[in-house]
């Protein structure tokens, strides 16, 4: 299909339009951050650049703390998730039972369950356990959280591979492991990568367990930057330092990884 | 070197039997094809003799033992599968490999053995390659070749020229023949295809809804069907079929009765039936000719010119349409009037629940 | 040679069952911790919701009868929590496909720098809420210091204090903006996946482009936009952060939605009890739309 020049001049108007406008916010956070406190409260676009404000985030909060905290929790949570959401999903696309459709979407459904619901009882469960504030705790939460999810974008993935390669694979003496290990995995590569890559974002940007269960040691940076909004005092160019760093690892994670990502997130409603 | 023997083999999926009973035997070397109509459990019965569907009754024997719980890899057999299946992202090596490198063969040995069969599938220069980089005809020697590696007891093709164009399919064909005569291995071969059936087959079994029709050589089913069915099945284009009333049954034969009033004498045995009974009389297209004095009248409907050969397609007063297979140098034309001589020795018959009358005489190449 | 020498075809055991029975077998462990996940923190709410349980006066405990539930269902912030809690989702809802199948109309266009701005509309999806709500309470809808603030005074009208003047509203368009790209990118996706011959046939039909856009795109657009609004829907009944960060629930209880509501009952006025009968509403609530949700769009997906 060919576009005519009309054509082309508004899409681009159109499409670059919306691009700048939903980027705005992104990008005056990443200009004000640079920005002296002064400057940073008047809507400027000129002003002399300086790294101040990332001085003096470092040295009110331990940034690469929460960072790492971050890390582990996110990668521990998605982990933990595909090592369960793996053999379901496998077992799912490959040994439907009767029950199998009911139980895909009675996972989903659990993913309907609010968090406030069980806020409570997690809470005072994790209190006895001696959970709070620990990273293996939120890593628990965050691989059941996104376990329904996981396991439903697995599951679509697996339902692109002929089966008749995995039988092939039986043939030729694979057991069970052997199918997923050399067959299943290396053919839903992409897949598995962009359900890992979407858990470790929605992990990452997580803000209501990390919240409430953490204090100081385990908090991610979703905590870190909850406590710049503090009421007391407006320091615009330190909060859009913090942002940034609390945002850039993510952001330019998914920048990359958007192409992958994108196959999954259609859980099979495109063909 | 396996024979194979089915007995009583069935298959259901809950209340719904699929696979109603199957006896079999299959002989070393041999290459059997199971042909049927979609639906008819084809495809089921291989699968379920590779190991691959559960097996509801009866007993899977190769070589004697039954190995109805035995894991597909563990009984000796290798499988074609229709859409090849090839591993994707494995090289044509790794591909034809891999069996041998799950049975933890050394290296040495995977590599002669494949590049063995590589040789013999002519698959040399593409051993390094995905199967995306492949044309479909050499995907599907890759997938023979997969199964030649394991040097399998008994190889079950499942289709696998269905995916190929008519030109790869005639020459995939001929390859299959020669591969079977330098393997020496027991084949069994699943088509819905019948000139794949006929050609290829030492012994073909004709499968519907779950029973076996028929099973015999091809020129046994081709000139002696066993029932209407087979006798529809096979042979292109299809037998012509009849209504008729015998008229007269004598030691050498029985007279039938067209409803449009000609009566043919044919050298098949009258058996159970009694004058007046209804049958079906059974001619191939190239059981007829055009004879003026012919009893069969009828008006050329259209006339399909092959080259070699000529189709008529007659309508018939009073009969069903006749389809005539004639010389391609005859100059009939739509529209004509013409008459209709049978070969007598080319009828069958079928009583009324479709069971064909023993002729007299057996063909010389079905003995 | 392995394949070929099995030496005693029975030994080689029931593998033809196993394989049957393992499905069941692998996707137990996934099966129980959801259901443990989901059951045991279930029963202590229900348990608790029928209690007086208040962590800064541990002397009034013991069994409430439905107190919880009667003081819940009489408490005013309770009705506009609901009423919050539905008109943020639909309200999302309705701008993030709306505007979402707009653009993925426009990006599916050819033009200079596509790729690129594709990239940057759908960057506020990586955003962590806590940050989106910070840059727009703060850089953006600030009436003195916001950039939206700046604009108005330039245009000579007078500033907008969002949060104290239209604090839903405000809500709304932060969380509109985090999930804009979502809906923007599976939509493009689905976009991207109509056979150009389908349009084509259109075409020759004579249907010109708006005829072609509700005849023929949007159709084909109603499996992924039942799949935004499911996985959409998930994560809208539960919106906290951004409210936690921007307004607290307020001014008064404007923007209190039914998960605020359970957090400031139980974390800040430390009453279990109410907050327990509080979450099991919300899970009675979402499971009449998840039951609704379900049976309407899981419906079309594939199973």
């Amino acid at each position: 299909m060919r576009a005519t020049p009309l054509q082309r001049l508004l899409s681009f108007i159109f499409g670059w339009g919306a691009a700048l406008l939903l980027f705005f916010p992104i990008a005056w956070m990443v200009l004000t951050s640079f920005k002296s406190e002064r400057d940073a409260t008047s809507p400027g676009l000129f002003f002399a650049p300086s790294l101040d404000s990332y001085r003096d985030v470092f040295a009110r909060a331990d940034y690469l703390s929460f960072a790492l905290n971050s890390v582990v929790i996110s990668v521990g949570g998605t982990v933990l998730a595909l090592l369960f959401a793996i053999p379901a999903a496998y077992a799912m696309a490959f040994h439907p039972t009767h029950r199998t459709r009911g139980t895909l979407l009675w996972m989903l459904s659990t993913k309907m369950l609010p968090p406030v619901g069980v806020l409570v009882p997690i809470y005072l469960l994790f209190r006895t356990a001696g959970l709070l504030d620990s990273r293996s705790g939120l890593v628990m939460i965050y691989a059941l959280m996104n376990l329904p999810i996981v396991v439903w974008m697995l599951f679509t993935f697996y339902k692109e591979v002929p089966n008749e390669i995995l039988e092939a694979g039986r043939m030729d003496g694979a057991k069970t492991a052997g199918e997923v290990w050399f067959l299943l995995l290396p053919l839903t590569l992409p897949g598995v990568a962009s359900t890992g890559l979407l858990s470790l974002i929605l992990c990452w940007n997580e803000a209501f367990w990390s919240l409430n269960l953490t204090s100081a040691g385990a908090a991610p940076l979703t905590a870190f930057i909850a406590s710049f909004s503090s009421p007391e005092g407006l320091f615009f160019a330190k909060l859009s330092a913090a942002s940034t760093m609390a945002v850039a690892p993510i952001l330019v994670f998914g920048w990359f990884s958007q192409r992958q990502l994108v196959q999954g997130l259609t859980f099979g409603a495109v063909k | 070197m396996a024979t194979l023997q089915l007995r009583d083999i069935r298959k259901s999926f809950g209340a719904f039997e699929v696979i109603k009973g199957i006896d079999l035997e299959i002989d070393d070397r041999e290459f059997v094809v199971f042909v049927g109509p979609s639906g008819c459990g084809k495809s089921t019965l291989l699968r379920m003799i590779a190991g691959l569907e559960e097996i509801t009754g009866g007993d899977l024997m190769i070589d004697g033992k039954r190995i109805n719980r035995v894991g597909p890899a563990d009984r000796g057999l290798a499988m074609v599968f229709q859409s090849y299946a090839l591993y994707p992202h494995m090289t044509v090596r790794q591909n034809m490999a891999f069996a041998l490198r799950l049975a933890r063969v050394p290296k040495a040995e995977r590599d002669r053995k494949v590049d063995e069969a590589a040789r013999i599938l002519q698959l040399e220069p593409y051993l390094e390659r995905r199967p995306k980089d492949l044309s479909g005809g050499q995907r599907q020697r890759v997938a023979i070749g997969r199964a030649i590696v394991r040097q399998p007891k008994v190889f079950l093709f499942d289709e696998p020229l269905s995916n190929l164009d008519a030109a790869l399919r005639g020459q995939m064909r001929i390859e299959l023949l020669r591969l079977h005569e330098e393997l020496n291995a027991t084949m069994i071969y699943v088509t819905h295809d019948q000139i794949e059936a006929m050609t290829m087959a030492d012994k073909i079994v004709v499968l519907q809804a779950g029973r076996v029709e028929q099973v015999g050589s091809p020129l046994e089913l081709y000139h002696h069907p066993a029932n209407l069915f087979v006798a529809g099945f096979i042979g292109s284009p299809r037998m012509n079929l009849m209504e008729a009333k015998v008229v007269e049954t004598g030691p050498t034969g029985t007279s039938v009765a067209l409803p449009s009033g000609p009566r043919i004498e044919v050298p098949i045995e009258g058996g159970t039936t009694a004058n007046g009974d209804a049958v079906t009389l059974g001619i191939r297209p190239e059981g007829l000719r055009i004879d003026p004095a012919g009893p069969i009248a009828g008006t050329v409907a259209l006339v399909e010119r092959l080259g070699g050969l000529t189709l008529l397609h007659l309508t018939i007063a009073g009969s069903e349409p006749m389809t005539v297979q004639i010389e391609g140098s005859d100059a009939t034309r739509t529209h004509d009037q013409i008459r209709l001589a049978v070969d007598p020795a080319a009828c069958h018959l079928f009583d009324q629940a479709g069971q064909a009358l023993p002729q007299h005489a057996r063909h010389p190449l079905a003995a | 040679m392995s394949t070929t020498s099995t030496p005693d075809a029975t030994l080689s055991g029931s593998e033809a069952e196993a394989t049957r029975k393992v499905g069941p077998l692998l996707v137990m462990p996934s099966v129980i911790v959801l259901l443990a996940w989901m059951i045991v923190p279930l029963v202590m709410t229900l348990w608790f919701s029928f209690q007086y349980y208040n962590l800064v006066d541990p002397t009034t405990r013991g069994f409430a009868g439905i107190d919880n539930y009667a003081y819940l269902v009489t408490d005013p912030d309770f009705w506009v929590s609901l009423e919050n809690t539905l008109i943020l989702l639909v309200a999302v809802l309705v701008i993030t496909v709306g505007l979402g199948t707009l653009l993925a109309v426009v990006f599916n266009l050819p033009f200079p720098g596509r790729n690129i701005a594709r990239v940057l509309a759908i960057s506020p999806f990586f955003v962590m809420p806590t940050v989106s709500a910070l840059i727009w309470k703060n850089l953006l809808m600030h009436p003195i210091y916001g950039v939206f603030g700046a604009l108005a005074s330039t245009l000579g009208l007078p500033p907008v204090d969002w949060f104290a003047q239209f604090p839903l509203a405000a809500v709304i368009a932060i969380v509109s903006w985090e999930w804009l790209p979502f809906a923007l990118l599976i939509l493009l996706t689905a976009v991207q996946s109509l056979d150009h011959e389908q349009r084509e046939a259109a075409r020759m039909d004579g249907a010109g482009p708006l005829a072609q856009f509700f005849f023929i795109t949007l159709p084909h657009l109603s499996r992924a936009i039942g799949v935004v609004i499911m996985i959409e829907t998930i994560f809208l009944l539960t919106v906290f952060a951004e409210i936690f960060v921007t307004t607290s629930g307020g001014p008064g209880n404007a923007t209190t939605n039914l998960a605020f509501l359970i957090y400031a009952r139980a974390l800040l006025q430390y009453d279990i009890g109410g907050a327990s009968a509080g979450g099991v509403v919300a899970i009675v609530l979402a499971n009449i739309v998840a039951f609704f949700l379900v049976r309407s769009i899981a419906r079309r997906l594939e199973v």
